[in-house]
């Protein structure tokens, strides 16, 4: 047994108490400024009693950033992002486990190394990319100078325009950031520890592959998505680089980038509850995924290490 | 590698079940990653009209860019501090957490939800505490401390910003691991060395701590690739790379060359020294990684 | 998720675009433009009634943004072949729009389609930013500025100084006085500058007629150098740097939060450099103390000052459009010049009005002397002809380099760098910048 020390133990609770009290500190005191008036934010220094504009100021916050459409915009990118990515590894692992082909391991090795590199590293010609998904296609067809013979066909001018630009759609903030292979990796690995005579028997009931995969493995796979599904959700949600770039529209962006347009600049009066109000607002969705889902997404995250 | 005899046999499903993962990686990953590689190579204008190819003339202006050299300074700096901060907190805490038999479940909700928030509000936070002119921990270092806090001006100040910002989000993130790390440490061995009168930081700095050595070099890891690209967040929304750019860590600054400046082909070698980076970082991992599973059996 | 879009990338379809056969309807016209809040508000009406003037085009505006994220969501769209047919280009990518071969010069579009313009009627120091070598206009001067001082009436009585003249400049020295003044009336500091390069280097060297940089600022060629390392620019930072320290009589308002034009509102200072576009903020914000206006400080030994030079932004019209639509592009620019819009511009943003027409017909509606302070940024810009120094500045990656000036500024106001050491440094970098971008068009 261990021995009994009343002092460091007394030390421990305060020691956790202070660090959850300045852990928590910036985003007690955002809500404290949410709940406050124009004149009250603006004092220096700004006072530490909550006010009652809370709802006053939501509701400013919601209708001066757009951020009904923005968070809408925020939740479609952050669902697509993890069913996208989540499905897609599925059957890609599926594949890559269950099957043997000539070029498994090529396979594997390609989806590997994208492991690690994010999105950041190469985002010009992921943008250019993104800008018109079929610019190499259009240069062959120039190339060919197929535009003039097809003109002469048809007897008057006509121009082929291969072009499908992602800018300002949903695809374009999904897409582009479901191309990763951590949830590959992490379900083959977990599919490497299911013991082989689970899909002996099956195949001893006659049972096909895709029966196997959604009686059996998904059903077993069920705490790795769950957790998956939290760490996507919030890695989506909270996307920055990516929407910052890839959307113009102002009714296509998304509430973390939307938020910038709440901070006051130099231009307007101090509107930091406004802009609290704000981030509050953005801030929930994600967080509450977290501490709803934390014991999944605590297995999750520590299961990624193995 | 552990290889599992295959069991289906039909080569045909096994291609199609694995197509959308390799139409989606080599559309966007490998495709823009070689145009990547491709325009590092090349000089163009920003329309794409006129392209150069300049062999390593790109590379070769970013290595003589002193600009370029200290902005890896930088980035190096703020990793470190980042990653220096954020562990030890993230350690401290989880030990601590570890220590109270009571209240873990709730300690670990308070302290694990700045997880979920966005690297750029994060940035927006702090800014509104340190705001030079009315956040409240700035007047508070000012008078306290006498701290002339000044982050528009003054590059050690707009540092500290940038990595308290990046720090505090990744606290959690550190915590959960540790805390997890702790747990399995068996309780055996703590008593053990209990009962040969080893006080309670001897133990921690023998057993313990060398236990989680593991997790200590996984969570290091982590924490330096967020600072290099996740960190874009705090550092667009609070700095922008300023002042007289002390806080342009490399990730903005392929942003800042491709998309403000325009300059592409620059742009796309930093991507690629970037790439080279992740991938040797990587390759470390796992060959740390394979080290790991030998040593836990 | 839309699934229709990846079953068509799936299916590569095709898209057929025909000639389009005589629709009853008005043909569009798209404009990205940068104008956010009550600019863009502006921008909306000026557009709305062009589109109820007449029946045959409707122009659609969007805001893409700041400025540079315009020219990048143009540049993509030009790679996709999806350009809008015009783009308010920001005036540091001025060079970047004329080298892109991408354009359709405005002087050519307005001849084409049988639009005599009289281009003397427009006010010249703004049309000379936007000429090419054969002074050309290339594009149409849409939102032009100056900087201009701006100053607390009320903190001068105070340190018992009185007016300034809204013609006659005073020079560096007397306002080196008055800020020495104003320091000891304990406010944070007596002069703030806002947009830096712009003010304290660019127009510093235009109004002193200090070449900027070589081959006429850019305007005669691509292998360009940057010569703001002179002596005279040097010791200009170098003083503010020492007003800087000795007693807070400069001090840097930053470029982002907090910025310049709020520590003038909250009278944290005296006097206060920025563009005339302020002058609408002024006018709404500022309740509790009277400002005025004065023309920017000129040297002792500059006893004839030049003309300021411009910022703002232009339209440029992208190539690869078809006529019928260039013909309602021409039709829309021409009304954009219109007096009474040009009115209605100056009036409600602070821009200057770009016609002659439109400057004289607010003369004569006695406009300037209800707000004479309208009118010192046009004076300024119009005091004498544009010389090869004053005309204005083309460089490639301007952006860059003006980044890269406000950089170098900010290491000498935070001493790590002396004024000569960081000028140095700043025309040693854009050079290789400049031989860059020169390398590009080679």
């Amino acid at each position: 047994m261990v021995e009994k020390t009343p002092k460091l133990d007394f030390f421990t609770y305060v020691a956790l108490i202070i660090g959850i009290v300045v852990v928590g500190f910036p985003i007690l005191y955002a809500i404290i400024a949410a709940t406050l008036p124009l004149e009250e934010v603006s004092k220096v220094p700004m006072p530490l009693i909550p006010g009652d504009q809370l709802l006053v100021n939501i509701k400013e916050a919601w209708t001066r950033g757009d951020l009904g459409t923005q968070l809408f915009n925020s939740f479609v990118m952050a669902s697509g992002i993890t069913i996208g990515k989540i499905v897609v590894s599925l059957f890609g692992a599926f594949s890559i486990v269950y099957f043997d082909y000539r070029f498994r391991t090529l396979v594997f090795a390609t989806v590997f190394c994208t492991l690690m590199l994010p999105v950041e590293v190469r985002i010009v010609p992921t943008y250019e990319m993104a800008a018109n998904l079929f610019g190499p296609l259009q240069g062959v067809w120039n190339a060919l100078g197929l535009d003039s013979i097809i003109s002469w066909f048809a007897g008057h001018d006509i121009e082929v325009n291969l072009e499908l630009s992602l800018l300002d759609s949903y695809a374009g903030l999904i897409l582009p950031l479901t191309a990763s292979a951590t949830c590959t990796f992490l379900f083959r690995q977990f599919f490497l520890t299911i013991p082989e005579e689970l899909c002996e028997a099956a195949k001893m009931d006659g049972a096909s592959p895709m029966t196997f995969f959604w009686k059996i493995l998904v059903p077993l796979s069920k705490t790795n998505i769950a957790a998956l599904v939290v760490i996507e959700f919030v890695y989506g949600w909270n996307q920055y680089l990516w929407p910052l770039l890839i959307t113009t529209n102002q009714k296509m962006t998304t509430a973390v980038i939307g938020l910038q347009h709440l901070i006051p600049s130099p231009e307007d009066p101090p509107n930091w509850h406004i802009a609290m109000a704000g981030t509050l607002l953005v801030v929930l969705p994600p967080v509450l995924v977290v501490l709803f889902m934390q014991r999944w997404f605590v297995k999750g995250l520590v299961e990624r290490e193995k | 590698m552990l290889r599992k005899r295959s069991y289906f046999k039909s080569k045909g499903l096994a291609y199609f079940l694995v197509l959308p993962q390799i139409i989606i990686t080599a559309t966007f990953f490998y495709w823009p990653a070689i145009r990547g590689i491709v325009s590092s190579f090349m000089r163009s204008d920003p329309f794409g009209l006129k392209s150069t190819f300049i062999w390593f003339d790109n590379y070769i202006n970013l290595f003589k860019d002193p600009l370029y050299l200290k902005s890896i300074g930088i980035t190096l700096m703020f990793s470190g501090s980042v990653a220096l901060l954020s562990i030890s907190c993230g350690l401290f805490l989880a030990s601590m957490a570890n220590r109270a038999l009571r209240f873990t479940a709730l300690t670990r909700t308070l302290l694990i939800w700045p997880y979920a928030v966005a690297p750029a509000i994060s940035g927006i936070l702090w800014l509104f505490l340190l705001h030079p002119s009315y956040g409240v921990v700035a007047i508070w270092l000012n008078r306290v401390f006498g701290l002339n806090w000044n982050p528009l001006l003054s590059s050690r100040d707009a540092m500290l910003m940038v990595v308290l910002a990046s720090s505090w989000k990744n606290i959690s993130y550190n915590f959960v691991f540790f805390l997890a790390g702790l747990q399995a440490i068996p309780k055996s061995l703590i008593e053990a060395a209990a009962m040969d009168g080893a006080s309670p930081f001897r133990r921690f700095w023998s057993i313990t701590f060398p236990l989680l050595s593991p997790t200590m070099f996984f969570v290091t890891v982590m924490t330096i690739i967020f600072s290099f690209f996740e960190s874009f967040g705090v550092i667009h929304a609070v700095t922008q790379g300023g002042p007289g750019g002390s806080t342009n860590i490399l990730v903005y600054k392929v942003y800042q060359d491709g998309f403000i400046g325009l300059n592409l082909g620059s742009s796309s070698a930093q991507s690629v020294v970037l790439m080279l980076l992740i991938v040797f970082i990587t390759i470390l991992q796992f060959k740390f990684v394979e080290r790991k599973v030998q040593y836990t059996g | 998720m839309s699934f229709k879009r990846i079953s068509l990338i799936l299916t590569l379809v095709f898209v057929f675009s025909f000639i389009e056969s005589a629709f009853a309807k008005p043909i569009e016209i798209h404009w990205w433009h940068a104008m956010r809040g009550s600019r863009g508000e502006v921008v909306q009406k000026i557009v709305d009634d062009f589109n109820k003037s007449q029946s045959d085009y409707k122009v659609i505006a969007t805001y893409k943004g700041e400025y540079d994220e315009v020219l990048n969501a143009a540049i993509a769209a030009v790679r996709a072949g999806k350009q809008p047919h015009i783009i308010q280009v920001f005036e540091v990518g001025t060079q970047t729009m004329m080298m892109s071969g991408m354009v359709y010069p405005v002087y050519k579009l307005m001849d084409d389609y049988g639009y005599k313009i009289d281009w003397s009627r427009y006010l010249q120091p703004v049309l000379s930013y936007y000429v090419n070598e054969d002074n050309k206009l290339m594009s149409m001067p849409f939102n032009s500025s100056t900087p201009v001082m701006y100053y607390n009436v009320d903190m001068f009585k105070k340190a018992g100084i009185g007016r300034l003249s809204k013609e006659k400049p005073i020079t560096w020295d007397e306002l080196g006085e008055i800020t020495e003044k104003i320091a000891k009336l304990g406010v944070k500091g007596g002069l703030v500058t806002a947009w830096q390069s712009w003010t304290q280097v660019e127009n510093y060297s235009a109004i002193h007629d200090l070449p900027f940089a070589t081959k006429a600022n850019g305007y005669e060629g691509l292998d360009v150098q940057l010569t703001i390392n002179n002596d005279k620019v040097v010791n200009h930072i170098a003083r503010l740097k020492k007003w800087m320290d000795d007693g807070n009589r400069f001090f840097y308002g930053g470029q982002k939060y907090q910025g310049p034009k709020s520590e003038f509102i909250a009278q944290n200072a005296g006097v206060y450099i920025d563009s005339i576009s302020a002058i609408a903020k002024l006018q709404s914000s500022v309740k509790d103390f009277e400002w005025d206006i004065a023309p920017l400080p000129v040297e002792s030994w500059m006893a004839e000052p030049q003309n300021s030079i411009i910022g703002g932004a232009s339209l440029w019209v992208f190539n690869g459009k078809k006529k019928n639509e260039y013909k309602g592009v021409a039709a829309f620019l021409k009304y954009l010049a219109n007096t009474d819009v040009q009115i209605l511009w100056h009036k409600e943003t602070g821009y200057f009005p770009i016609t002659l027409d439109a400057y004289e017909k607010l003369k004569s509606e006695g406009y300037y002397e209800k707000y004479p302070y309208q009118e010192v940024g046009i004076k300024q810009l119009t005091r004498r002809n544009p010389t090869k120094s004053s005309r204005g500045i083309r460089l490639g990656y301007f952006v860059q380099i003006r980044n890269i000036i406000n950089e170098e500024l900010e290491l000498v106001w935070n001493g790590k760098k002396t004024a000569k050491e960081a000028l140095d440094s700043a025309v040693e970098r854009s050079n290789i910048k400049l031989s860059e971008f020169a390398k590009t068009y080679k």
